[in-house]
């Protein structure tokens, strides 16, 4: 997606930078840009990290040492058994990976009725699903609060239960409208020829229109994971229990009880982790997803 | 076609099976497609219905009711809620606040990003590292990236920012802890640009790449030096995704809460609109005046949001 061709020009020329004075200027620029950048983004980084190893008292010390006296991870084990950080790590993958498989199964197939099956009163869904993404979940959180303590009709109470991530998550009006274009620009002609072979809307779905839809979905599914690990207020409203945190809210709930200083550190590094190495992991597809959803959405 | 074909059998009396076989398929193939269809759709209907629609309505009738403790209704109440708020100096504090984010944020974290792009841009070497360690950031947990920067934000010369100013003999700071409530609010705003800059450098990284370079040729020839070829060129090329960004980014900022809640507790009247509307609803259980707030919230950013909407689908279709 975002490939870098070297060739093409941008604001200075190739020439413009081939002569002799140009030339240095650039290098300077190009290592104060890499000093800068790591400075600003990798600097905090190291911090955190080294902040954790320190000893209680080197961690206040004033001025702080650059590089900690200490070097052994006794901060981290104590962060991890102590602070039960890999249980809220576990809950986050836990709600993340199942609102991934719901938004992944009902939004799929309700974009791909909506955008090929010429459903009576569709657009009028289709409108009301995008209408949504005019109003920011953010905005609503106090009814939808009331909701998943006492769903219509049904009276159940969602709160302290993963259902109360799930399904707010569904109600996605963006992925409706990445998936549904989408699925709208696969010809109809394959639909048609699908068709005639015999093949219902189920099966043209699976065996057509979703091995052709492979880079959407892992938009989708990447935007629906992070989306679960970044947010704050909903999980702070609807999951109190200490067994149900999120790793955010965990957080917010640890520090409640005056824990040192490098023990926090540590803590806050480790869980860092987990969504550092999804990002290394997946890093073209994150940046490719980026630009896919926001440059034309 | 398929309606009136199969009607005009009804009305001759023949029995259904008299009835050319090509046909009938299709009217009922139509239910049937529409019933499997709208079976495909009720999963995500429910939900939207459950978590979008019903809480656009309830909010708003809500507003205007008077709501107990635990946000139960007791009955209508007209404007109550609103005038309260109205009333409220802690209200107009966390205006004042989400206004002054949003407008430091269109300094730093609207203007910035696109100016490291263009920087970078022009770097011909280490892109994969820029982009990786602009984006780290924002893969961080918001919650963790905020505790650390509290911690940089340490009033004492413990702190890094204070022991770094007091290394090279500058004046230090209170920082989060300033009396001066713009000030709180620019060092939160620091900390968001930060935090979130990663996707609209690369965003705007991604629109830079599609400029086409004869243009810059064409400025070149025409004796254009370099700021005045981004004025005449990139800015023009970029302008649609310029303008989603900053729709976006007022409606981004305008819900800031994790700022508040992290680096200052609200602290100094440093809490934002979200803020006030989470700590209405859970500390002082005041659900007419979170609702109200909700309300308030969701008609401002509406008037954002839907040229945001406007705008990316006339972009699309371009």
């Amino acid at each position: 997606m975002a490939t870098f061709d070297t060739t093409t020009r941008t604001l200075v020329s190739r020439a413009q930078l081939s002569r002799p004075g140009a030339r240095r200027f650039y290098w300077i620029c190009l290592v104060t840009a890499i000093i800068v950048f790591a400075l600003v983004f990798l600097f905090p980084l190291y911090w955190l990290v080294t902040s954790g190893l320190k000893s209680a008292s080197e961690v206040l010390q004033s001025p702080p040492t650059l590089v900690p006296h200490n070097t052994d991870f006794s901060n981290f084990s104590t962060a991890w058994s102590e602070l039960d950080l890999g249980r809220f790590i576990f809950n986050t993958a836990y709600y993340a990976f199942g609102a991934l498989i719901l938004q992944l199964v009902f939004d799929v197939a309700a974009a791909y009725a909506l955008s090929k099956l010429r459903l009576v009163l569709g657009n009028v869904v289709l409108f009301g699903m995008l209408a949504t993404l005019m109003i920011p979940a953010t905005v609503l959180v106090i009814p939808n609060y009331l909701t998943a303590i006492d769903v219509p009709f049904v009276h159940w109470d969602l709160t302290n239960t993963a259902w109360a991530i799930w399904l707010p998550s569904v109600a996605n009006g963006f992925n409706i409208f990445l998936l549904k274009r989408f699925f709208d620009s696969i010809p109809q002609d394959l639909m048609s020829a699908a068709a005639i072979d015999g093949a219902g809307p189920v099966r043209t779905l699976w065996s057509i229109v979703l091995p052709m839809s492979r880079p959407i979905l892992g938009v989708v599914a990447i935007f629906s994971t992070v989306a679960v690990w970044k947010d704050v207020l909903w999980p702070l409203l609807v999951l109190t229990q200490t067994s149900k945190l999120t790793v955010n809210t965990g957080l917010i709930n640890l520090t409640g009880d005056g824990i040192p200083e490098n023990i926090l550190m540590a803590a806050l590094a480790i869980a860092s982790v987990p969504t550092i190495v999804f990002f290394l992991i997946f890093q073209r597809n994150i940046m490719a997803g980026l630009t896919a959803g926001s440059v034309k959405g | 076609m398929a309606t009136i074909n199969v009607s005009r059998a009804r009305s001759s009396g023949l029995p259904p099976t008299s009835v050319p076989p090509r046909r009938r398929p299709s009217m009922s193939s139509r239910i049937q497609r529409n019933a499997t269809g709208y079976l495909f759709l009720i999963g995500a209907i429910i939900c939207f219905a459950l978590f979008s629609w019903y809480p656009i309505i309830r909010e708003l009738l809500l507003s205007f009711q008077k709501l107990n403790l635990i946000g139960q209704s007791e009955g209508w109440d007209g404007l109550q809620n609103y005038r309260h708020m109205l009333a409220d100096p802690n209200f107009w504090s966390a205006v004042r606040v989400t206004g002054y984010f949003t407008g430091f944020a269109l300094i730093f974290g609207y203007a910035v990003p696109f100016v490291i792009a263009v920087g970078l841009n022009e770097l011909r070497h280490a892109k994969s590292y820029f982009r990786l360690l602009v984006y780290l950031p924002v893969m961080m947990p918001p919650v963790a990236a905020a505790f650390l920067w509290k911690w940089f934000y340490t009033p004492d010369n413990s702190g890094l920012f204070n022991s770094v100013l007091h290394d090279v003999h500058l004046p230090t700071s209170a920082w989060l802890q300033s009396p001066n409530q713009a000030f709180v609010v620019l060092c939160m705003v620091l900390f968001s640009t930060w935090a979130n800059m990663g996707s609209g450098v690369l965003i705007y990284l991604a629109a830079l790449q599609a400029i086409p370079g004869e243009l810059y040729e064409a400025a070149e020839l025409d004796g254009a030096g370099i700021i005045k070829r981004v004025w005449h060129v990139t800015v023009p090329q970029t302008r649609l995704i310029l303008s989603l960004m900053l729709l976006l980014q007022i409606v981004a900022t305008a819900q800031a809460f994790t700022e508040s809640l992290i680096l200052t507790g609200g602290a100094n009247n440093s809490g934002t609109l979200v803020y006030l509307l989470y700590q209405d609803a859970t500390n002082f259980n005041n659900f007419g005046g979170s609702t109200a707030i909700g309300v308030v919230l969701l008609v401002v950013l509406m008037l954002f949001s839907g040229p945001y909407l406007w705008l990316s689908r006339r972009g699309s279709e371009d």
